[in-house]
């Protein structure tokens, strides 16, 4: 038995204490904006917010998990969320879209960590989430935007 | 325009011939392109040729309600290319629709009602522009004519304004939705009777807008999947939620070709949520798009399955692969470097080549190797199934909805009027979801079900171990120099295993439309060529990947062609526009390609002119020429591909460690008309990080017939940190020829041109694909 709260929602679920939050998450929950991506924590697919930070969620145990947990489709009532994904709408980030929901949950932990970060420290935050149609410029222009800079590359 | 450019025509590559060696499922997907009679009578070329050819009625492609809004009906697969929003545009735009009131839906696969919807080969705008503007054209017309009955007066004095149409004369107008259903009632006009919008009346198409090389323009219209994107509501393959699914994984023989000698799930059934265990046959060998066979674990969620599937202890009968369990990458690589010391069967053939390298004063060699990859599309292949009363309804993200179809049908008994596949968004293909295996897969379990849908996941490590992968290759090249450094004859062997083993037994040779990439349609203009392809075996599928062949063979002749400047002690750019010659227009037949694309030479002749303006565009944006600091230098590679014309130019710099960082990249590309340039501009973009990942990190090695790579620890792809710092896409004006593929030309010259450029910053030469430490040392 686990017991969580997803964007705001409490939720006791039979599964076992192994199962990754990811899957609690996409089959059991049935929410589907948390993306499969590689299973190992190599890609970023998957990644959700505890406590408001980025954390893979297919290498999660559901029974490690103690804190908040928040989604891609709680981005939209965040506040910094929000204007992330009006970023990647104003820039046209994505191309396919699959990873771009961990791209969004990943930069949005890292400006509420650090609203105004470098951008070494952006590349250095992005470097886990992997996009196969190559959108890392767009990304970081993104994000960048959101950090108050000037968009150009 | 000259037919005798090379003496060897036509005859040498039979396009017969290849048909004829290819049985069954090869006629499916192959035909698409060689088959070019099969779809339509009179079409020899281009979208008529394709199995389904083009549909131009407004009525398949164009609904309005009677609130105004306007959907459209994409009949291809979206996989981020943006072709819902892209082609959407140009409707709209011919039909003179608010974008606002602009929704649009995803065609189920139809082929018969919907034209060809197998999305590949950088097609879909080059082939749905036309059909689609008059679609849209034909739909303004039919509501411009229900206005004017409306109002008792002749249509000539009606004309559309954004989604109204008006009578100027005495300021009357009606929307859209008002006049839908009586423009519905009335009979499509004929095509001689449609005008299209001039280029002053519009609105989208060929617009720039969005982020133009780093300054943010207008952002409208915007991307119709956009906002479902960046709020996780995009439904992909795995997002469809059927009550009562189902989840399945499969664990496939390790060898292709593999049997199994014994199962033994017991362990696996006591995984909490395993339902049941399924043995699937190995596919007969060439697998085509059939399932690779292997045992199935269902269960009620992925995570029980893939548990259920570690527990599964399975003795594989490897000796059913036959040689293709002693496949090991390093043994292959030396077996194609021995064979293309010694001439193979010949391609192209012009003037003396074997004389003019003996004569020569100076001659340049080098073989060139490139790896397997797998596409690895960041949603990996998933697919649902439901089997019920003699019908299977199909959810799958695929490139190829009509193969699918089949393939389903197939596995099932069932006629293909009998299954259903709604397309899903696809999570990136490349490719990979052009062979719809994952789905008879889905479809071989769902027989077991009646009526329960199942979801069929492949990991990861499912994903990047039984690709579809693509070619390995060896390129060797011999060239000869006069005494000034002018090429006097050049030699190409290439070798590499054909996508035709898919579907024939050992064809051993490249198809015609694997040559045609890039390979005999090499635009130098020397005295002597000679091409070559010796024989090579495959022992893995192989499949597409972006732009497949031209990978090797632009990777290839771009490296070789600067090192044949190189031992001239010329500038690289000077060198290879002197190789290339005079502007001229080289029709493909007098290169032995009778493919180029599936397109018309006529239309689409190899123009020398606009390779060259790509390649003067990329270097003057990039300075070429300028003087580098130590450590730092520039690298330039063409390419022709897919009818269009690319042209990079990097500036990388490598440290004493060997740490390559690139500055900039200047991608200059010519792909005729645009009509959505903002996402030309993302698609070179992304094809230029892509291209970083093939020239630098991604291999995929065999040892046994087992891949050694599984997951993106292995398995590496391009990461933030390894896009170039600044990327700029200087897109050529040329509204005058005929449209070109986007999606893949600009993927092949990128490899060659960042090693080019490594070299320049470090005198390095890299001949072997991925660089991977080969800098450090």
């Amino acid at each position: 038995m686990a017991s969580l709260t997803i964007n705001g929602r409490q939720y006791e679920l039979e599964v076992p204490d192994n199962m990754p939050l990811l899957w609690v998450i996409r089959d059991v929950v049935g929410m589907r904006g948390t993306k499969f991506g590689c299973g190992i924590a190599q890609c970023g697919a998957c990644t959700v917010h505890i406590d408001g930070v980025a954390t893979r969620s297919c290498v999660t145990p559901v029974s490690a998990v103690t804190g908040e947990v928040q989604t891609i489709e709680a981005m939209a009532d965040d506040s910094v969320g929000k204007k992330v994904q009006q970023a990647w709408l104003d820039v046209g980030v994505a191309q396919c879209g699959y990873c771009q929901g961990g791209q969004i949950m990943n930069a949005t932990g890292l400006l509420k960590n650090n609203p105004e970060p470098s951008t070494q420290e952006i590349i250095d935050a992005m470097a886990g989430n992997l996009c196969r149609c190559g959108t890392y410029n767009r990304i970081l222009a993104a994000i960048e935007r959101v950090a108050g800079k000037e968009v150009s590359s | 325009m000259s037919r005798s450019e090379d003496t060897l025509l036509l005859a040498n590559v039979s396009r017969r011939g290849l048909l004829k060696g290819m049985a069954g499922a090869s006629a499916l997907v192959l035909a698409a392109r060689w088959d070019t009679g099969h779809a339509n009578e009179k079409a020899q070329f281009g979208a008529g040729a394709m199995p389904g050819g083009w549909i131009d009625n407004p009525n398949v492609f164009i609904h309005i309600d009677a609130d105004g809004v306007v959907t459209f009906i994409n009949n291809r697969a979206e996989m981020g290319q943006g072709i819902r929003t892209s082609l959407a545009m140009v409707a709209a735009d011919e039909l003179g629709a608010d974008w606002h009131q602009v929704r649009v839906e995803q065609a189920p696969a139809n082929q018969d009602k919907y034209g060809n919807q197998n999305t590949d080969g950088s097609r879909s705008m080059r082939h749905w522009y036309e059909p689609i503007r008059r679609a849209g054209a034909a739909a303004r017309l039919m509501l411009e004519q229900a206005a004017a009955n409306q109002w008792g007066v002749p249509v000539s004095e009606v004309r559309t304004d954004v989604h109204k149409v008006v009578h100027p004369a005495t300021g009357r107008d009606l929307g859209f939705g008002e006049l839908a259903k009586a423009a519905r009632e009335l009979d499509v006009p004929g095509r001689n009777a449609l005008v299209l919008k001039s280029d002053s009346e519009l609105r989208f198409i060929g617009k720039e807008s969005g982020l133009v090389n780093g300054e943010l323009t207008s952002a409208y219209p915007k991307a119709v999947d956009g906002e479902d994107i960046v709020t996780g509501k995009a439904v992909f393959g795995a997002d469809v939620d059927l009550d009562g699914t189902l989840y399945a994984v499969i664990a496939r023989p390790p060898v292709y070709g593999a049997g199994i000698t014994s199962v033994d799930d017991a362990n696996a059934l006591k995984v909490p949520g395993v339902k049941k265990v399924i043995r699937i046959d190995t596919a007969d060998q060439p697998a085509a798009f059939n399932p690779l066979g292997g045992v199935a674990v269902v269960a009620s969620n992925t995570w029980a399955a893939l548990e259920g599937r570690r527990a599964l202890k399975i003795e594989w009968d490897r000796a059913a692969a036959g040689d293709n369990a002693d496949y090991t990458s390093k043994a292959y690589r030396e077996a194609l470097e021995k064979a293309a010391q010694s001439p193979g069967k010949v391609i192209r053939q012009k003037g003396d080549t074997e004389a003019a390298l003996e004569e020569a004063d100076k001659r340049v060699s080098a073989t060139y190797y490139m790896s397997h990859m797998a596409q690895a599309p960041m949603e990996p292949p998933v697919a649902v199934v439901r089997v019920s009363n003699g019908k299977a309804e199909v959810w799958a993200p695929v490139q190829n909805p009509r193969a699918t179809r089949d393939g389903v049908a197939g596995v099932l008994g069932l006629d293909r009027e009998n299954v259903t596949v709604h397309q899903t968004l696809l999570g990136g293909g490349f490719g990979r979801k052009s062979k719809p295996d994952f789905v008879s897969e889905a479809a071989r379990i769902a027989k077991e079900f009646e009526g329960q849908p199942i979801k069929l996941q492949w990991s990861r490590e499912d994903d990047i171990q039984h690709a579809y992968f693509h070619a390995v290759s060896v390129d060797h090249l011999e060239a000869g120099l006069d005494a000034d450094g002018n090429a006097t004859s050049w030699r190409h062997r290439t070798l590499s295993p054909s996508i035709a083993s898919l579907f024939a037994p050992d064809p051993r040779h490249k198809g015609e439309f694997e040559l045609g990439m890039g390979f005999n349609t090499m635009p130098f203009s020397i005295p002597s060529i000679r091409l070559e392809n010796p024989p090579a075996p495959a022992h893995v599928r192989i499949g597409w990947f972006r732009s497949v062949y031209n990978l090797p063979h632009a990777w290839a002749i771009q490296s070789f062609a600067h090192e044949m400047a190189v031992a001239a002690g010329k500038d690289h750019r000077d060198y290879v526009l002197d190789l290339l010659g005079p502007d001229r227009q080289v029709h493909n037949l007098t290169v032995g390609d009778g493919w180029n694309y599936g397109e018309d030479p006529d239309l689409y002749p190899i123009d020398v002119g606009r390779m060259r303006r790509v390649i003067e565009r990329a270097t003057e944006e990039a300075g070429w020429g300028r003087e580098t600091p130590k450590g730092r230098g520039l690298g330039l590679a063409f390419h022709h591909s897919f009818v269009s014309y690319t042209a990079i130019v990097f500036d990388v710099e490598v440290d004493d460690a060997g740490e390559l960082t690139i500055h900039r990249a200047d991608i200059a590309f010519d792909c005729g008309p645009q009509a959505n340039p903002e996402r030309i501009r993302a698609q070179l973009e992304g094809a230029c990080v892509m291209g970083i990942g093939v020239a630098l990190k991604s291999e995929v090695t065999f040892e046994d017939g087992v891949a050694q790579q599984a997951n993106f620890d292995k398995y590496l792809i391009p990461r933030m940190p390894d896009a170039p710092k600044v990327v700029k896409v200087h897109l050529i004006d040329n509204p005058d020829d005929a449209m070109g593929g986007v999606g893949e030309p600009g993927l092949p010259p990128v490899a060659p041109a960042l090693c080019n450029a490594i070299y320049a910053a470090t005198g390095k030469r890299i001949r072997r694909l991925p660089v991977g430490d080969q800098l450090s040392g």
